[in-house]
């Protein structure tokens, strides 16, 4: 763990750390917990390295780096006997385990106070029998030429100051991604042909904006930042309107002001896909922490009566892979889709295997102008069958007129107030989403078929989750199984349903306080929860959490 | 007058005598005398009764959400900048609800037309005061007349740096149609504030109280719209005396010119580029 005041260089140490690790060939998880400031507070990463696969974090630490009292003084509770605390000077303690590596002096010596972090990335990666193999190539994407060379130089510094501790394996994963899952969420949009995507700064989702910000010369692509989140799906729904994919993102406050406008795109049928990356609320709440509190929120998020889709994402391939079927989604039925995530899982960053661009298709159900060049007419709400109308893009064909209306409007799009109108598009509009429900993925199944204890979760806790019930089903005494739901609304319901029959102790494990998953089962499928395991704190379930709460539950 | 946008088949929702009938007629003579085809056109209203120009025209229409006229309008442009968006809504949609867009959108410049039905008042709710109306007006939730200043469209407007912004009169609709067309031809935000009575709910500013004080500077030599100071002082008439015509007009880059990529093609026609997203995904290996 890594942990000091905001400015004081944390993010530097771990990612050039993670780096090394990554281009070593291991397998990481790396956590992120900052406060909501821009200098000062306790923040910290939390680093796990493997060569297995690593999912989640761990509450227990090998080493601690405190670049202050306070990290030393909160965590070292969590500190494992045979652990290891690193601090300059000024930190103090007892504690045998802590070793004081005069950081601040040596930077000094080599001719740069901010080579800080290098002293002491140097004494890391010594601890752990690493040597200086890619540490100069790090330096020198970040730094010019002087900067790399004094960096460097407190690196081999840093190197001499203590002894080899740990034998690590060779890290063996030499074909692997380093990827936080807003990244992952921004490039499967990306890979799905996004042209447009219009928002508002809000953490824990704007790292989406930034790395879109970064691609969009080279992807050829608009990226708006709007005034406000009104503006902001309001410009997402006018991209998609004219035939480009388009999106937006934010948190749950600035979809409390995107409301109206997903009614828009409920009605007016325009295909729009929004990612909001959860953080606790109510109103402000807790601005840089975790929490799974959202999800009745986007399930039924603005007046009225309208399909729409929420799939959460359970990890950065998920994540990928999920944005790129939403636009699909989004286009073939005319829908809104969400994209929900939470703090937690869009700010670690970890290992995956790479994506597989073979694996996605584009796939956008519009209408061929062909059909409408010889002046057939254009209805863009034809009364259809499937409840989907064709959908053209406006300005291709001369002739035709493409008409939205946020009213309920006849087939042509034209304002209407008829009874027997509005009975249609409303019937036709929940036609699409009874068809939508034919091609839901079920939830992923975790640990033992024929459980006695069924752990029910969603979106971000699948890692937490999937390590819980494989360390629960070594202590042989009951069968541990899990269903953790990506599609989650429409909710599938088969799994649950065939699962129910046989376990005999359903969990469900969030991180909210209500328990609005166990709620929404039992809304659609009127099975109950024996027992829940939430946390609302604002910090991220852990494997161990969850598997002692689920002991203690089912005692 | 016939042309290629006349009014759909169905009956308007608007009032006899309404301002909004001469600016429907301006428009579609706009556009024709542009040689505009229907389906190159879009346009987007917010919610209002302003806001229904959209359904009675023969183009691609928009009717969104009551504030929200600009941010789609200006997203569809430049997803297909081959279309010609105008925005046609009410002072209440562009000034009050969608404030915040009209100031941004200004900051934007994305080449479209706002052309706002400014009628002191608000119509679809049955006439209560709007953000233009004056103080002291008597309306249904000011009993004791208006107490909070009107706001100022042309002056805001210029003040935030649009290039275009003109005044027009729904009862001089030759002018008002000639306004329409330099608007439209502009490329950038182009703001139209068009005064117009409104003959159920707005007793105080009629048609005989705006012909009485509206006059002209199109065609007045000694006055220079290019003159940002004398386009201020001019935007601050009100009352006895109002200016009609191109108040401040400045060429200059619109959102657009600054996307290369976007001068060959439009947005929706930029092809897929599957290598690339390859090399974005290697970008994350070691």
């Amino acid at each position: 763990m890594i942990g000091g005041a905001a400015g004081q260089g944390m993010d530097t140490l771990a990612s050039a750390f993670s780096q090394i690790l990554h281009k070593r060939g291991y397998q990481i998880f790396t956590l992120q917990d900052y406060m909501s400031r821009v200098r000062g507070g306790h923040n910290f990463f939390q680093i796990r390295f493997s060569n297995e696969k690593v999912k989640s974090h761990s509450e227990e630490l090998d080493g601690i780096i405190a670049l202050n009292q306070e990290t030393l003084d909160w965590h070292i509770g969590r500190l494992k006997p045979n652990g290891f605390v690193f601090a300059d000077e000024e930190v103090k303690s007892e504690d045998k385990r802590l070793i004081t590596i005069h950081a601040k002096k040596i930077a000094k010596e080599a001719g740069n106070i901010k080579t800080i972090s290098s002293v002491t990335l140097g004494a890391l990666t010594k601890l752990f029998g690493m040597d200086e193999t890619f540490v100069k190539e790090i330096f020198g994407e970040k730094f010019d030429g002087e900067v790399t060379e004094q960096n460097m130089s407190s690196f081999k510094k840093g190197q001499e100051l203590v002894d080899s501790r740990y034998e690590v394996e060779e890290g063996e994963s030499k074909k692997t991604m380093l990827i936080q899952t807003n990244e992952a969420i921004a490039l499967g949009a990306l890979a799905a042909g996004l042209k447009f995507y219009s928002a508002y700064p809000m953490t824990p989702s704007t790292s989406i904006m930034s790395y879109l910000s970064r691609k969009a010369k080279n992807a050829k692509m608009v990226v708006e930042q709007a005034e406000d989140e009104l503006a902001a799906i309001n410009m997402a729904i006018g991209a998609s309107y004219a035939g480009v994919r388009a999106m937006t993102g934010t948190s749950g406050g600035g979809f409390s002001l995107m409301t109206e406008g997903l009614g828009l795109a409920g009605i007016g049928e325009i295909p729009l896909v929004i990612a909001v990356i959860q953080r606790p609320g109510p109103a402000t709440g807790l601005p840089t922490r975790t929490e799974q509190s959202d999800l009745k929120f986007v399930i039924n998020a603005s007046q009225g009566e309208f399909g729409r889709m929420v799939i959460a994402v359970r990890n950065p391939e998920d994540a990928f892979y999920q944005t790129t079927r939403a636009f699909n989604l989004a286009d073939k039925y005319q829908i809104p889709v969400i994209i929900l995530g939470d703090q937690y899982l869009s700010d670690a960053l970890q290992t995956i295997e790479p994506f597989d661009l073979d694996r996605i298709s584009i796939d956008r159900y519009l209408a061929d102008p062909k059909d409408y060049e010889n002046g057939k007419v254009y209805n863009r709400y034809e009364l259809t069958e499937s409840g989907i109308s064709p959908r053209l893009v406006p300005g291709i064909v001369p002739g035709t007129a493409v008409n939205i209306d946020s009213d309920e409007h006849d087939v042509v799009g034209n304002i209407t107030e008829e009874a027997a109108v509005r009975i249609d598009m409303v019937e036709k509009r929940a036609r699409k989403f009874e068809l939508l429900k034919t091609e839901l993925i079920e939830p992923e199944l975790l640990g033992e078929k024929n459980m006695d204890v069924l752990l029910v979760g969603w979106g971000s806790t699948y890692s937490p989750i999937s390590e819980a019930v494989d360390k629960l089903n070594e202590t042989g005494e009951k069968k541990y199984g899990a269903l953790v739901f990506g599609d989650i609304w429409p909710l599938p319901q088969k799994k649950l349903m065939e699962k129910s029959q046989i376990a005999k102790t359903i969990i469900n494990v969030e991180q909210n306080h209500d328990g609005q998953l166990a709620s929404l089962i039992r809304q659609e499928t009127g099975i109950t929860m024996a027992a829940s395991v939430l946390k609302f704190d604002g910090r991220p379930l852990s494997a161990s959490e969850i598997s002692s709460k689920v002991k203690e539950a089912n005692r | 007058m016939t042309n290629s946008y006349q009014y759909k088949t169905f009956e308007t929702a608007w009032c006899p005598g309404c301002g909004d009938f001469s600016i429907l007629e301006s428009l579609e003579w706009a556009l024709t005398e542009l040689e505009l085809k229907p389906h190159e056109v879009l346009i987007v209203g917010g919610i209002g009764q302003a806001a229904k120009t959209p359904q009675y025209l023969n183009v691609n229409g928009f009717a969104g959400l009551h504030g929200r006229a600009l941010p789609p309008a200006a997203a569809a442009k430049i997803a297909n900048h081959n279309l010609k968006v105008i925005i046609n809504t009410g002072d209440g949609d562009s000034y009050g609800e969608g404030g915040n867009h009209f100031i941004h959108n200004i900051r934007r410049n994305v080449d479209m037309s706002h052309f706002v039905h400014n009628n002191q008042i608000y119509g679809l709710t049955k006439g209560q005061s709007s953000p233009t109306s004056d103080i002291g007006h008597v309306t249904d939730f000011t009993p004791d007349g208006v107490v909070n200043q009107a706001l100022n469209p042309i002056l805001t407007a210029i003040a935030l740096g649009a290039g275009f912004v003109a005044r027009a009169f729904s009862g001089d609709k030759e002018h008002l149609k000639e306004m329409m067309k330099e608007a439209i031809n502009y490329n950038g935000y182009a703001l139209v504030d068009i005064l117009q009575p409104c003959v159920s709910f707005n007793k105080v500013n009629t048609f005989a109280w705006y012909k009485k004080r509206v006059y002209k500077v199109t065609g007045d030599d000694s006055y220079n719209p290019n003159d940002k100071i004398e386009a201020m002082t001019k935007a601050m008439e009100w009352g006895d005396k109002i200016p009609l015509g191109v108040i401040y007009r400045e060429d200059k880059e619109s959102y657009m010119d600054h996307f290369d990529f976007l001068k060959e093609n439009t947005l929706l026609e930029t092809p897929y580029d599957n290598k690339l997203i390859q090399s974005f995904i290697e970008e994350f290996m070691q």
